[in-house]
């Protein structure tokens, strides 16, 4: 019985809920059941509310029974990223830092999936302050790759990814920087989409990169994430950087989800296939032939830029991060130091103790793109190098609809194989930071297995605040093939 | 690699700039690493942008202003609440004996 | 002996707590002492995931500032971050403005004790957020408070365009008296609302050749008083120190000292002040400010007659002395209630005694404005008018200046129901003392006489007239028939 509800989508579940065919009490009790059944070996979740979510379903469900209105979650089961702030329970960001954190407020997303009726379950782990594209670097547990549990899950937002391909949620909500989203989501073949920047609020939302951070969903298939994009989505006064309604406005991006575009141009940058594994390539390749077969047009074009975006990104990103993490000091809130000996050591000592490596190391390559004497040199030719790659973008979406490339230049890598020069692992996100530092969105959807049964992730590209186009497009790819129905073996 | 990009002396300079209390072994190893990456994103400078504006917001907009009126705080139990170290009413902190800023 | 001749140069910088409801970025109150901790939110407590957003109210007193001090208004402004480690700064760097300040090249008139007006100029106004304080104790902790951080500052940087320690005083008030016009600021030094730091050095000659001392930023003020004093005594401490060892201003050897209010004297604080690295870059958290033309016609509407032109205006046009005006000019509701009553007919001179010995005396006792004591600027005008007129006395007009705070009948109604009309009419008057006088010769003889009886005498005549009309009696106008009746006969 329960196996059978965790064969639902969100939608079939929200409705068969609504209809009174199914109580939310026995979907979260699935959840659950698999959560303890699994999550021992997979790690997706740093930590999880049982009892809270049985008695949030239980009053949804008499909600329902008694015919009052409930929101358009509801009763569905969401596991959400622990880099976003929640009143229930700790926001630990998998650091030390914050292991005993509990914030008093809500994060914005997390007051739009209370108003539509979901029961957040459990927060998920990540790659320290979302610094990483493995979740290795997590600073309190391991998760692993539900397809094949010597291998990562990608990241930062691995445990979101984990969580959803093993099934342990209905949909998770990640965050994505430089391809946090995406790239786990391709890793653990499930549908996961970046918004435009400024489509979804960052407040509470732990900052990484400001200017590139956005939250989104990560769902087992297209409808779907086109669901919770259009409850969390939305102008938020506390967050300046959201667009407002007249800029973007919101509706049900689900609505038109199955009208496929006609006459549809699909812009591909040749050149990129060069630093992807063949089997990865040979995928998208077949997925630009399922996009031929339903009349669109293939276009080849160039972006001079793109194979500058990682060199600008790890100066802008990590300029950013080191200021964001200052106020991690252990003088008003997270982890501080026994027995400073002056204040000074308060900060010093509490956060190399309780930092990890990489965010040590972001922090202090940051500091240095910033500092007197070099900020010319490295954090403004960064940015002045984004508008051009920015520029890139804006000129491929003049000829075609969307532009579609690999999400990763490999399928899931063994733990550990990347971690020991950090400059390779910041390599493996070349197909996915060029997105973020124009402020577009893209999805990433599955397109195919390579010989280990290890899932492919194809990344569809759209312009600003096109995400019902984008999610057209790859519903037009989802209704062809049946990729997004597979689910690993546990 | 002929000369560093980063010496230990710069890493040193960075990390108190950074208030990181790194060991000796972390001090040469952020050397290395931050080397190999400054390397890297010298491949910047293949690129002139002598007439490119810096693009710090992707966003077209301007003006995000919020009306003078009053909201509630969280009042200083809940303001308190993480601390590491308090009293009925303050964060507490070894005392400060020199002005801000500091190196 | 040496031949040693200096010039004293000041620069100042100020920060202007503004008078918002709120703070610079999020909506918690703004209030004088509160609970300790008690007005800190998310944002200004700088928690994970909280995000900063303007206070409009802020942006445009600050705008409306610059305008006042003749700079530039930027069209185009925007956020930076400085990064800085310390307690009180919650997210350890505070947000600034840096390279694009809402207000540059600018400049302040301010009046010097001579009369004459000096101009400084301004480089530089921005605004920022304020940072929390931080209590010392007894024990081994220090106690930190966040209701003030958050606040919204706007920090306004001179010229080094003064030369003497009063001067540096003068500027103090003038721009107290300019933000308190502007309604901008409350601006009171003992609440922290003003704060100020004078960066002093010399220029010396010495035997023909000419040297800079160091430069030396003072801080922790907390009076004009101090202010002046803190300069005068950083001007002898740095020429002592060059006569003795000869140093001179090098980049990097800027020292800062605080003023020790109890000993008067100024205190270092820190050897080699290395240049700070702020790290300074756009906050990606808020977007930029345009300042459109019509948005600074829309805030200029509020600009007001600045001070010192209607302190300037008042003596040349009403014909009152400088201290006078000055007084007047003090704060924004006398200035506007004095004028008000000018223009509604009130004599210059009478309506400036009727404020400035009674109308602010009272104000002062009930901690409020001339503007609230419940008298127009229009009644006070006929006030003003009545004594000119002499229908009433001087004295009169206190006592019913101060019935007219709750009694909103006219000015000449009220006179008549407490008798206080003064007969001023010749003729009847005439009468009167005819009458005294044939009464009381005796009295009339010693007034006369011009001996030592005669001024008690003519007292005593004066007294029975009053008696006789009830002391309605313009007394100017009896001692004038009287005189020329007892010099006459």
């Amino acid at each position: 019985m329960s196996n059978d509800i965790l064969k639902l989508t969100c939608r079939e579940l929200r409705d068969s809920i609504a209809k009174g065919e199914v109580k939310s009490s026995e979907a979260v009790s699935s959840v659950f059941a698999q959560i303890e059944k699994y999550d021992v070996s997979i790690g997706a979740f740093l930590s999880i509310f049982k009892q809270d979510a049985l008695k949030r379903a239980k009053e949804i469900d008499g909600k329902i029974a008694k015919g009052k209105p409930v929101g358009a979650l509801a009763g569905v089961p969401i596991a959400v990223k622990d880099n976003m702030c929640t009143t229930f329970g700790t926001t630990t960001c998998a650091s030390k830092i914050l292991e005993n954190f509990r914030s008093p407020y809500n994060a914005t997303v997390i007051e739009k999936l209370l108003a539509a009726d979901a029961v957040i379950i459990g927060k998920t782990n990540l790659d320290e302050f979302a610094m990483g594209s493995s979740t290795e670097n997590s600073g309190l547990k391991k998760t692993v790759n539900p397809w094949d549990k010597s291998r990562v899950p990608g990241g930062s937002s691995g445990g979101s990814a984990a969580a959803v391909a093993a099934k342990m949620c209905f949909a998770a909500l990640g965050s994505d920087t430089g391809g946090s989203i995406r790239q786990p989501a391709s890793f653990c073949g499930v549908a996961g989409l970046k918004p435009t920047y400024g489509r979804v609020s960052r407040y509470g939302l732990v900052a990484y990169g400001s200017s590139l951070d956005q939250i989104g969903p990560l769902t087992t298939d297209v409808a779907d994430n086109a669901l919770l994009l259009s409850v969390i989505s939305g102008h938020d006064e506390k967050d300046s950087t959201s667009v407002d309604e007249k800029m973007a406005p919101v509706y049900d991006f689900s609505a038109k989800i199955d009208e496929p575009l006609k006459k549809l141009k699909i812009a591909v940058v040749p050149q990129l296939f060069e630093g992807a594994d063949s089997e990865v390539v040979n995928a998208v390749k077949d997925a630009i032939e399922v996009y031929k077969k339903l009349a669109a047009e293939i276009i080849e074009i160039k972006m001079p830029h793109f194979e500058y975006a990682i060199a600008a990104y790890y100066l802008i990103a990590t300029a950013e991060a080191s200021s964001n993490l200052a106020r991690f000091d252990g003088v008003h809130y997270g982890h501080r130091t026994k027995n400073p000996a002056d204040y000074i050591e308060v900060y010093s000592k509490s956060r190399n103790e309780a930092f990890g490596q990489e965010v040590k190391r972001r922090i202090m390559l940051g500091t240095y793109a910033l500092s007197s004497g070099y900020y010319d040199a490295y954090y403004l030719k960064a940015l002045k190098v984004r508008n051009l790659i920015r520029g890139d973008f804006t000129a491929a979406f003049q000829k075609a609809d969307c532009i579609i490339m690999p999400t990763s230049p490999t399928t899931a890598f063994k733990i550990g194989e990347k971690t020991a020069d950090p400059l390779q692992m910041y390599l493996s996100d070349v197909y996915t930071i060029a997105v973020n530092l124009s402020g577009v969105p893209a999805i990433s959807i599955p397109c195919g297995f390579d010989k280990n049964n290890l899932p492919v992730g194809l990344q569809i590209i759209a312009s600003t605040f096109q995400e019902e186009k984008l999610l057209r497009i790859a519903k037009m790819f989802e209704n062809h093939t049946d990729f997004h129905k597979r689910r690993p073996e546990l | 690699m002929a000369e560093k990009k980063i010496d230990m002396q710069q890493v040193r300079q960075v990390a108190k700039l950074s208030r990181l209390a790194l060991s000796e072994t972390e001090i040469a190893q952020f050397a290395d690493q931050l080397s190999a990456i400054l390397e890297y994103v010298e491949k910047l400078n293949q690129l002139n942008t002598a007439n490119v504006e810096p693009l710090a917001h992707c966003l077209p907009i301007n003006n995000c202003l919020r009306e003078d009126r009053i909201k509630p705080s969280l009042g200083t139990e809940k303001t308190l609440a993480n601390a590491p170290q308090k009293d009925e009413q303050f964060f507490l902190v070894p005392k400060i004996l020199e002005e801000p800023g500091g190196l | 002996m040496m031949n040693v001749d200096y010039k004293v140069i000041v620069g100042l910088e100020i920060h202007v707590q503004l008078a918002t409801l709120t703070k610079m970025f999020c909506g918690c109150e703004l209030i004088f002492a509160a609970e300790p901790n008690s007005r800190v939110c998310p944002v200004c407590l700088g928690l994970p995931g909280s995000l900063p957003v303007m206070n409009k109210q802020a942006v445009e007193f600050a705008i409306l500032t610059a305008g006042a001090l003749n700079c530039k208004v930027a069209e185009f402004t925007k956020w930076d971050r400085k990064s800085y480690y310390y307690p009180d700064l919650p997210k350890n760097y505070q947000i600034s403005q840096y390279d694009l300040p809402i207000g540059s090249n600018g400049f302040i008139e301010i009046p010097l004790q001579d009369g004459k007006i000096k101009k400084i100029r301004i480089r530089r106004v921005h605004l920022e957020e304020d940072a929390g304080k931080n209590i010392h104790t007894e024990s081994i902790f220090s106690q930190v408070d966040l209701n003030r951080a958050g606040t919204p500052l706007l920090e306004i940087v001179t010229e080094p365009d003064i030369n003497i320690a009063e001067e540096v005083r003068l500027l103090a008030v003038e721009l107290q008296r300019i933000v308190r016009f502007l309604g901008i600021s409350e601006a009171d030094m003992q609440k922290g609302h003003m704060r100020f730091e004078p960066n002093v050095n010399l220029h010396i000659k010495k035997d023909n050749a000419e040297y800079k001392t160091p430069i030396t930023e003072i801080k922790n003020l907390n009076s004009f008083k101090a202010l002046e004093k803190s300069v005068a005594f950083e001007t002898k401490r740095q020429l002592d120190e060059f006569l003795e060892d000869g140093t001179v201003l090098q980049s990097g050897n800027k020292k800062t000292f605080g003023w020790d209010d109890i000993r008067e004297a100024t205190v270092l604080q820190r050897e080699k002040e290395e240049a700070h690295d702020y790290r300074y870059f756009p906050d990606p958290d808020l977007v930029p400010v345009v300042v459109s033309r019509k948005w600074l016609n829309e805030i200029n509407a509020g600009l007001c007659e600045l001070p010192l032109k209607m302190q300037s205006r008042f003596v040349t046009d009403y014909g009152l002395n400088d201290y006078d005006a000055g007084v007047l000019t003090a704060d924004k509701a006398t200035a506007m209630f004095f004028d008000n009553a000018v223009k509604a007919g009130g004599d210059a001179k009478r309506v400036c005694n009727l404020i400035t010995q009674t109308g602010l005396k009272i104000a002062n006792e009930k901690s409020c404005t001339i503007s609230e004591l419940g008298i127009s600027p229009h009644r006070l005008a006929e006030l003003a008018k009545m004594v000119e007129a002499g229908l009433i006395s001087a004295t009169a007009s206190v006592t019913i200046f101060e019935k007219m705070m709750q009694d909103k009948s006219s000015p000449q109604q009220i006179a008549d129901n407490l008798h206080l009309l003064q007969k001023s009419d010749e003729g009847e008057l005439e009468k009167i003392i005819d009458e005294v006088i044939t009464a009381n010769p005796q009295a009339v003889e010693d007034a006369k006489s011009g001996g030592k009886k005669s001024k008690k005498a003519h007292g005593f005549l004066m007294g029975q007239v009053m008696q006789k009309t009830k002391g309605t009696a313009n007394p100017q106008v009896v001692a004038k028939i009287l005189n020329s009746k007892l010099k006459g006969s």
